[in-house]
């Protein structure tokens, strides 16, 4: 049921995402958009080239509760982790952190933010950090 | 009071979706079938079907019989005084497609240009961007007012500076409900010299049409979205143009002559029908045509308005003031396709959980990303109801769209949201 979605604790990252907004110095960005609803986000770090982790990590764009909400909680388990750390994160961790259930449809909105942090590392695996 | 008693001509309706009633508030998408319409494709399979134009034998003529009444049905529907100014196709995609591509090849040469408007659906921008790049057209796009009404001084302006060979517009917007006036824009068009397209997908639904009235040159709409079956739409053209056209797919019954070196077709329609065409589905669509007769415009445009009325009452009245509507304020200018932003709930969001109610809305760009682009929103939701929906289910819209607002609102918002 859809009310099922729509927890509190989504509805609190929704309502006051963590880590939106631009960032300074951003080492890599990398954007998704949701062809199905015109939602767009934004994935940036920033890497600390001396210890090669990711010093801040923040995001921003336009979405639905689900998406928004996804990519706050996602984007508070970066910092401090190295990229190959980051590639190891699975969308099935993402949508099991979310916690709720999900349409088919409504999967691709809860994934937004974890395939714009996906371009954004691919972006670093091109361009490692100097 | 009302087409309530229609209702029961809906097998869909009396389904229920998650627990609840169904509440299906997105005709604009594809209409639900009554029983006539369903009736009419199972009989043609069940007691007609053969294939058409070529068998010699008795239930070939029959198919064959059918078929060209649903072609004549159609063209009366249109106020067309020749049948074979109808092109069955699978829909109004296939029709936009196919002229764009035929004029391309005929009409349109390099540095021409059309003009559209900002509010098409991709159905007619695509086509002709397809030109854009293969065949160097230009294409301009009328913007609109701040209630979705088109600036028809840009339509001036383009018409003025040449070259505009075709101009092509919806008769009603999918998104805005808009009403274009397609006389005085066909009229404009045509003393610049420019042939005008009509895409009549979300007017034929609701609106008595008549080529001759409207003054366009060609005509598309789909049969899904006015009663009749997915796959079969019909293009509408000026006998002495179509008979210009080229052919848009080759294939079977479409030919006059085929030798190794090069073919020869036939004159329109069946130049434009290549392959079997479905049968059926036009022989649905002249039993959903039937259908809208028989309730009548007159009838159907009075029920329209009354739940127009309630849902901009709605939108005004209830849920805190917090629903906008996009479009004219006007029920004159406006058909019953209600897209809006409910404040600081995206429409996904909204969506879903008018789903969870058993109501169906659509929610994203609805296929018109230059007009959402436009707007300034990435997406709205969109009620847009038909005959079989009632003022009590517009009520039942409005209690669910209160009990969205209060689950976002649970909580104040603190600063520096997204949202």
């Amino acid at each position: 049921m859809a009310y099922d979605m729509y927890q509190e604790v989504i509805l609190q990252h929704y309502r006051a995402p963590r880590n939106f907004g631009p960032l300074e110095g951003a080492t890599y960005a990398g954007e998704e958009a949701n062809p199905l609803c015109g939602d767009r986000i934004t994935f940036r770090l920033k890497v600390d080239p001396g210890t090669g982790r990711v010093e801040a990590a923040k995001f921003e764009g336009d979405g639905c509760a689900i998406s928004v909400a996804s990519a706050s909680m996602l984007s508070e388990k970066i910092a401090g982790k190295t990229l190959d750390e980051l590639r190891g994160i699975g969308q099935d961790e993402v949508l099991k952190q979310l916690g709720i259930p999900l349409s088919p449809v409504r999967v691709k909105c809860a994934l937004t933010g974890f395939a714009a942090l996906g371009k954004a590392l691919q972006a670093s695996a091109s361009h490692p950090p100097a | 009071m009302g087409l309530e008693a229609c209702r029961g001509d809906f097998p869909i309706l009396s389904r229920a979706t998650g627990g609840h009633p169904l509440i299906y508030l997105d005709s604009a998408a594809t209409s639900q079938k009554p029983r006539s319409v369903l009736d009419a494709e199972e009989g043609f399979y069940a007691r007609t079907n053969a294939n058409v134009h070529r068998g010699v034998y008795e239930l070939s003529v029959e198919a064959t019989d059918a078929y060209e009444a649903a072609r004549a049905r159609t063209a009366r529907f249109l106020g067309a005084k020749d049948p074979n100014e109808v092109v069955f196709v699978r829909g109004t995609t296939e029709a936009l497609n196919l002229l764009a591509t035929s004029l391309g090849q005929s009409v349109l040469e390099r540095g021409d240009r059309v003009v559209a408007t900002i509010m098409e659906h991709h159905s007619n921008l695509v086509p002709w961007h397809f030109l854009r790049e293969h065949a160097g057209i230009q294409i301009d796009f009328v913007d609109i007012d701040d209630e979705g009404r088109l600036r028809l001084e840009e339509l001036d302006r383009y018409l003025a500076a040449g070259r505009v060979k075709v101009v092509t517009l919806t008769h009603v917007s999918n998104v805005l409900g808009t009403v274009n006036p397609v006389r005085e824009i066909a009229e404009k068009a045509h003393a610049h010299g420019a042939l005008v397209v009509l895409d009549a997908a979300q007017s034929a639904p609701h609106r008595r049409l008549d080529v001759a009235e409207l003054g366009v040159d060609f005509l598309a709409f789909s049969g899904h979205k006015m009663l009749g079956p997915m796959g079969i739409g019909a293009l509408w053209g000026k006998a002495e143009l179509l008979a210009k056209l080229p052919p848009y797919m080759g294939g079977g019954e479409m030919i006059d002559q085929v030798r190794t070196d090069g073919a020869s077709y036939r004159e329109p329609p069946q130049r434009f029908e290549a392959g079997t065409p479905n049968v059926g589905g036009a022989i649905a669509l002249g039993a959903a045509i039937d259908y809208l007769e028989r309730v009548g415009w007159d009838e159907l445009r009075t029920h329209e308005r009354r739940l127009l009325e309630r849902l901009l009452q709605g939108a005004r009245e209830r849920v805190g003031g917090k629903v906008k509507v996009f479009g004219p304020h006007e029920t004159r200018d406006r058909e019953a396709v209600v897209s809006f932003a409910l404040q600081g709930v995206h429409p996904h969001d909204v969506a879903s959980l008018l789903d969870a109610e058993g109501i169906c809305v659509r929610a994203g760009h609805h296929c018109a990303q230059p007009l959402m682009q436009r707007l300034g929103v990435p997406a709205l939701t969109r009620a847009s109801p038909y005959l079989y929906n009632t003022e009590s289910e517009i009520d039942r819209l409005f209690d669910a769209l209160e009990k969205v607002d209060r689950l976002f609102a649970g909580e104040k918002l603190p600063t520096g949201t997204a949202r």
